[in-house]
């Protein structure tokens, strides 16, 4: 499918979900956020090639910041995600001044350092932040003065639908610019970029932080709908799970981080519905099956399967 | 040129666009490049030859920055760029293209010379130096054969617009048709008048037909710098460093 197909698309199947499964709209919102999320996973270690097990770190970040500016400064929404963002990116840019400087399993590390110790930082200050109890008052207004978050969660389902709209379309632009393509080259053969004038390590913080700042957009987006942040923001599983979701549905294409969370996230909750005990050994066979036929994500389906057919057709005619 | 260091001396002749006093570099604490002096004049073409292992693209990825610099000293124009990390030398007017061609493969043909383009350099011009990628724009860096992985790398080069050209083997591995049809390439570049080539070539006959200058390297040492006719009568010389006898 063409990459400006996919929000049109995306947009069609979410009106679908919300007319078929009017009473699972707290799960399908979250579906939404985690794909935000996921898209910054994407941008970072799919397009950047930056290997990240920390993008927890932002979404924490820009859980607690938008949370904190709700209940202490303004309630407006669209206000809220931009100091997500702008707090998600700021963490992303300065601990990326480091972590872009070292190579491999070390930005591994220290990616995974960097949200434990914020977590730490958030639950010790727990006058501001409210510790391991979370982060609770927040009260968001309505989103353009017009729509109020209800209990139903129908305006909060809307509002992270255009969310992720614009933030797909928004890095579908930044990816086919000569930015983008450029991460792609880096990924590929960062030696190679150097010797044609690209500035690699200040190409490299650059998408760490506007990956930092969409990870915070997602923790923003999150903290809004929930009306709660808690540590879980900054947890070292959320950061594994956004990773195994891209994984899934194919890194590099944005349109894989959108199936990879979806694949993910209805089968964790149809397999935990059913199975409260043993749900983990489905995702962990669907991951296995995956990685092993499908090494380039679900994504790469299509593609594998039109090569069979076409090989198949054309030993018919020999 | 801005950002460059050291402003020039001024024994260095008004149109040496590039010079090497004293180099020895190599890669981490191996030295590879021993004591190198080599200078190079605006237009002029150069070729470099000797055997495998004799230092010539270990000379071309010190100039460029990606060996290391253990001594010495490399001015560009005058001014000192071996302080510079390479995508700065890129920008000061350097260019290589590399043995290895590092084609990003997850990029079309277009996409690998749009993500170079530097100031008014346009694709239509990469097109128009080799129309085959043209053809072949939208095919992904891995769908394509050797020659037009060369082809592509020559022109992704281009596209940042080099002053020095420095070419490690464009021509390995290639059918003698393609290796032609880039040498003609070279020729043209060289006229143009806004190109300064350095060749380095295991088909010496061919680097020593193009250039007008050749140096002949051994053991990371250079052991001949003359004009490229002299060398190609010089079979002795060929013969001991080269293994290669052009009249036979």
């Amino acid at each position: 499918m063409r990459d400006h197909l996919v929000p049109i698309v995306m947009g069609l199947v979410a009106v679908g979900l919300f007319f078929a499964f009017p009473y699972d709209l707290a799960f399908l919102t979250r579906v939404l956020v985690t794909i935000v999320l996921v898209l910054s996973v994407d941008l970072v270690l799919g397009y950047a090639g930056i290997p990240t097990l920390g993008q927890a770190a932002m979404f924490g970040t820009g859980a607690y910041a938008a949370g904190l500016f709700a209940i202490h400064v303004w309630g407006d929404p669209l206000a809220g995600l931009v100091v997500g963002a702008v707090a998600g990116a700021a963490i992303a840019l300065v601990s990326g001044l480091v972590l872009m400087r070292t190579r491999g399993l070390t930005v591994i590390m220290l990616t995974i350092a960097v949200a434990a110790i914020l977590h730490e930082i958030a639950n010790r200050a727990r006058d501001l932040t409210g510790g391991a109890d979370g982060l609770r008052g927040i009260r968001m207004q309505p989103v353009l003065g017009l729509w109020e978050f209800d209990f139903i969660g129908r305006t909060g389902y809307w509002y992270a639908l255009v969310v992720v709209i614009v933030v797909y379309v928004g890095l579908s632009i930044l990816t086919r610019s000569s930015f983008g393509l450029g991460l792609r080259g880096i990924h590929d053969s960062p030696e190679r970029m150097r010797a044609i004038g690209a500035p690699v390590y200040w190409r490299l913080v650059t998408a760490y932080t506007i990956g930092g700042g969409i990870a915070g957009i997602a923790g923003a987006l999150n903290a809004q709908i929930t009306q709660l942040v808690s540590l879980e923001g900054f947890a070292f599983s959320l950061s594994a799970e956004a990773l195994i979701m891209l994984i899934l549905g194919g890194t590099g294409r944005l349109v894989g981080a959108v199936i990879g969370v979806a694949l993910f996230m209805t089968v964790h909750h149809f397999a935990a519905a059913n199975d409260p005990f043993n749900w983990l050994f489905v995702i962990g066979a669907m991951v296995l099956v995956v990685v092993f036929f499908l090494p380039q994500g679900i994504i790469s389906l299509p593609g594998i399967l039109l090569r069979h057919l076409r090989g198949g057709r054309d030993a018919d005619r020999a | 040129m801005p950002a460059c260091g050291n402003s020039t001396s001024g024994a260095v002749m008004a149109d040496t666009v590039l010079r090497l006093s004293g180099v020895t570099a190599g890669y981490g604490p191996t030295h590879i490049l021993r004591d190198v002096d080599l200078s190079l004049e605006k237009g002029e073409r150069l070729a470099v030859i000797g055997r495998n292992g004799a230092g010539k693209t270990t000379l071309l990825s010190t100039i460029m920055g990606i060996a290391r610099l253990h001594s010495g000293e490399i001015r560009l124009d005058g001014d000192r760029i071996d302080v510079l990390s390479s995508y700065r030398r890129n920008a000061a007017g350097l260019g290589l293209v590399p043995q290895t061609r590092d084609i990003f493969k997850s990029l079309s043909v277009e996409e690998n010379i749009l993500c170079a383009l530097r100031g008014d350099a346009t694709l239509e011009e990469a097109y128009a130096l080799f129309p085959r990628l043209k053809e072949r724009r939208s095919n992904g860096g891995a769908q394509l054969s050797g020659g037009e992985q060369q082809m592509l790398a020559i022109a992704r080069t281009l596209a940042t617009r080099p002053r020095v050209v420095l070419l490690d083997e464009p021509l390995e591995g290639l059918a003698p048709v393609i290796c032609e049809m880039l040498m003609r390439t070279f020729e043209d570049l060289a006229r143009d008048g806004r190109h300064t080539i350095v060749l380095v070539e295991q088909h010496a006959e061919a680097a020593l037909a193009f250039a007008d200058r050749a140096v002949l390297m051994s053991n990371g040492r250079i052991v001949h710098d003359g004009p490229a006719a002299d060398l190609r009568e010089n079979q002795d010389l060929l013969h001991r460093h080269v293994g290669l006898d052009l009249n036979s």
